[in-house]
């Protein structure tokens, strides 16, 4: 069932004094977090941007109960929330952890792991703005090919580590992508997320305009030409099955598929970034979207039906 | 009361139960492992009421049990040496949450190379964290101990989680008989779970975000206050759970044969028995000395030293770990907590035991005499830093490291 703006709750859940730069990424898909999943919820924030967001102590700019925690710790912190709300008989608590990119596919990356192979009842996401921004925009494993950063300078030269389908690779019962460019997409795959029992991993494309350098007016912008250009596919794997997401259906033939130029052109952190850049992104989108349909392929919904069949 | 034949590894799985842990997070590291191993198959089997987190390691060991322990259930882990090593982050923002918890060190030395023997260089060097820091002589203490932990950390004046020590395979390994109360009694000594804050869906608490420097100044100056009134807390604890059980140590210190004492040993952890045993000996040789066993490193005993130790004429530790390019932890402490009194008495800091190398009573008395012969003979002896060294090895080198250097 898709999601009307119109019944989406309208209470403020970032809240004045809130640390955030003008066009935040992480701000935006926080409230999109709360809209999807409502009041039941705890948090648990590992060391990032989110962490200094919340503004000062002993107020905070953020409407959760959050526990903030150690950098590489969040994924385990939660676990044990988890299982001591299970202890109190309160299955319905929702704890959901919110993580950059660097606190989940780096220094958090053992831990997330860890819970994943568990199947630990929470709700994992990525907030992935492709660089350390709270220590000053240093690369991740999550940079893409090309960007600069301040350990960076003329350009990554790896491409950016695919962390969804290494999570789909643990056979978690629930792995999405989703994007702050496409709020009613991701508030939907959280609140299926929120349904089922077990791990569940959100990864959340942030564009962020203080680390990719472009206008704070221009993030969903930005993250929408992600999704067109096809380097930032929307899709769901959920028990077995993989399913492309609407929103970037289309984006599997090449050629409808905006332009990378484009994409780049907005932000400085490509600023200098030749056509030899833009040749291996469009050589690694075709490469992202070979595992797509692979995925697709082997484990679409109508393929899996096929399997169960032939097996009985 | 049943009394059984357990290691002490069983004695703190048992008192975890006991004190009705509900969530217990661990990962295996000798010589803890088989506190992790009897917790999960109590677990397992039906015969705990609590859950277990097999976490990837001990730094999410910790962090899984300070994220039970924020939402509101007593929580516990268990580690050693390298395991508490990776871990030292979490044990101090486990601290600075101000979470009760409990969690078991076995103690053993730290690598490379690899050791997995007793040693007290891991759990000390959790000192400056802001955790109650506790280590054990036996068997039967360890397991009180970790009862009292939870009834001492979750105490209002506290709310500071609580390391109990237990020395690697001298105790962890080696059976001795526990007297184990019934599990009411239990619950009638130890009080309902209480803390600060409870992270959950109703509380609205945030914990951790960005304070003010000056504001974070005066959290740390809590803890602080803290661990002093935790001074008066454990020796409540001690003295009420002798009343009920019929067991009290003395409170962060335990005192033997110090009553006409001239001359004071300082010791801590298992090797006490030899120490005190030494003591026995020297005894019957006519020497007046007596020993002060620290049960609790931190808070450090400070009023507990200056009593038994203020008006004495050489005091002598024994550490069986190092500050490196300093002393050993047990001397520095006893000297910066006697202050103007330390330069009045003679002194001996003796380093022995490292990696697990054994140090039998005999030997103990034989330094012991030493010291006390030398202070007799030359008035005062001021000697911070004394490597009883291995017996092979001390024909070949100074017990003075200076001089190998000069
Ligand atoms: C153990 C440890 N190492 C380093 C840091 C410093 N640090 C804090 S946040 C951060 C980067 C966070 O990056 P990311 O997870 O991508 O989140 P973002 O700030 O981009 O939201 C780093 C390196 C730390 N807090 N802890
Ligand atoms: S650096 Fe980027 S992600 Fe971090 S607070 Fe600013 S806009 Fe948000």
């Amino acid at each position: 069932m898709p999601i009307k703006l119109k019944d989406l709750p309208r209470i403020r859940y970032n809240m004045p004094g809130n640390a955030a730069c003008p066009g935040c990424p992480e701000t935006m898909g926080m409230r999109y977090v709360k809209m999807a999943l409502g009041d039941n919820v705890v948090m648990v924030i590992p060391a990032g941007c989110s962490s200094v967001i919340q503004g000062i102590n002993p107020k905070s700019g953020m409407n959760f109960p959050i526990l903030n925690i150690v950098f590489a710790a969040a994924a385990s912190a939660a676990a044990g929330m988890k299982a001591a709300f299970e202890e109190l008989g309160r299955d319905d608590v929702q704890v959901v952890v919110w993580a950059g990119d660097g606190g989940t596919g780096d220094i958090g990356f053992q831990a997330l792991s860890g819970a994943a192979e568990r199947n630990d009842d929470i709700i994992y996401i990525c907030v992935d703005n492709e660089a350390y921004m709270n220590t000053g925009i240093q690369r991740s494993s999550l940079t893409p090919y090309g960007a600069w950063t301040t350990t960076t300078w003329t350009g990554k030269t790896e491409h950016k580590k695919n962390i969804p389908l290494i999570m789909i690779a643990h056979d978690v019962p629930y792995v999405a992508t989703a994007s702050v460019g496409y709020p009613q997409d991701f508030i939907e795959k959280l609140r299926k997320a929120a349904s089922i029992r077990g791990f569940k991993y959100v990864h959340l494309h942030a564009p962020c305009p203080v680390g990719w350098r472009f206008d704070p007016g221009l993030t969903p912008h930005v993250a929408q030409l992600a999704v067109k250009t096809g380097l930032w596919p929307l899709f769901e794997y959920e028990r077995g099955k993989f399913r492309v997401s609407s929103f970037s259906r289309m984006y599997r033939k090449p050629e409808k598929r905006a332009p990378i130029e484009e994409y780049l052109k907005l932000q400085g952190r490509y600023k200098g970034a030749g056509p030899e850049v833009v040749k291996e992104l469009e050589s690694y989108v075709n490469r992202l979207w070979e595992w797509i349909e692979l995925l697709e392929k082997s484990m679409s919904p109508s393929t899996t039906a096929k399997k169960l069949v032939s097996k009985t | 009361m049943p009394v059984k034949t357990l290691t002490g590894n069983k004695a703190v799985a048992y008192a975890a139960r006991l004190a009705r842990v509900k969530v217990v997070s661990a990962y295996p590291i000798t010589p803890q492992t088989t506190i992790v191993e009897t917790l999960a198959s109590m677990i397992e089997h039906g015969e705990m009421d609590a859950k277990m987190i097999r976490v990837e390691s001990e730094h999410s060991a910790l962090a899984a049990a300070l994220g039970a322990a924020s939402a509101g259930v007593r929580a516990f882990t268990a580690t050693s040496s390298h395991g508490l090593l990776y871990m030292h982050e979490v044990v101090w923002w486990t601290a600075g949450a101000r979470v009760p918890l409990v969690m078991a060190i076995v103690t053993r030395a730290i690598g490379p190379p690899w050791n997995i023997h007793v040693d007290h260089q891991d759990i000390w060097d959790q000192r400056d964290s802001g955790w109650l820091i506790s280590i054990a002589e036996s068997n039967q203490e360890v397991f009180d101990l970790t009862v009292q932990a939870f009834r001492i950390s979750e105490d209002e004046r506290v709310y500071l989680p609580m390391m109990v020590g237990l020395d690697g395979f001298i105790l962890s390994h080696t059976v001795a008989p526990v007297d184990m109360p019934e599990q009411h009694e239990i619950d009638e000594w130890l009080p309902e779970r209480k803390q600060p804050y409870v992270i959950t869906p109703e509380t609205q608490y945030v914990m951790g975000n960005l304070a003010t420097d000056e504001d974070y100044y005066m959290m740390r100056y809590s803890i602080q206050a803290a661990m002093e009134a935790a001074k008066d807390v454990i020796k409540e604890v001690d003295k009420s759970f002798g009343e009920n059980f019929g067991r009290s140590y003395g409170g962060l210190v335990e005192r033997y044969r110090v009553e006409d004492a001239k001359y004071h040993v300082i010791v801590a952890g298992s090797w006490a028995g030899d120490a005190k045993e030494a003591v026995n000996i020297l005894r019957d040789e006519g020497y007046p000395v007596g020993l002060l066993r620290v049960r609790f490193f931190r808070p450090w005993p400070t009023e507990d030293i200056v009593d038994v130790v203020g008006s004495s004429k050489g005091v002598i530790t024994f550490d069986r770990s190092v500050s490196f390019g300093a002393r050993g932890h047990l001397f520095m402490e006893t000297i910066s907590s006697l202050g103007p009194l330390a330069g009045k008495l003679s002194v001996r800091g003796v380093i022995a035991g490292l990696g697990g190398v054994d140090v039998p009573a005999e030997e103990f008395a034989m330094v012991i005499r030493e010291f006390i012969d030398e202070v007799e003979r030359e008035g005062q002896v001021y000697d911070p830093a004394y490597w009883h060294l291995p017996s092979q090895y001390r024909d070949m080198y100074p017990s003075r490291v200076e001089e190998v250097v000069r």
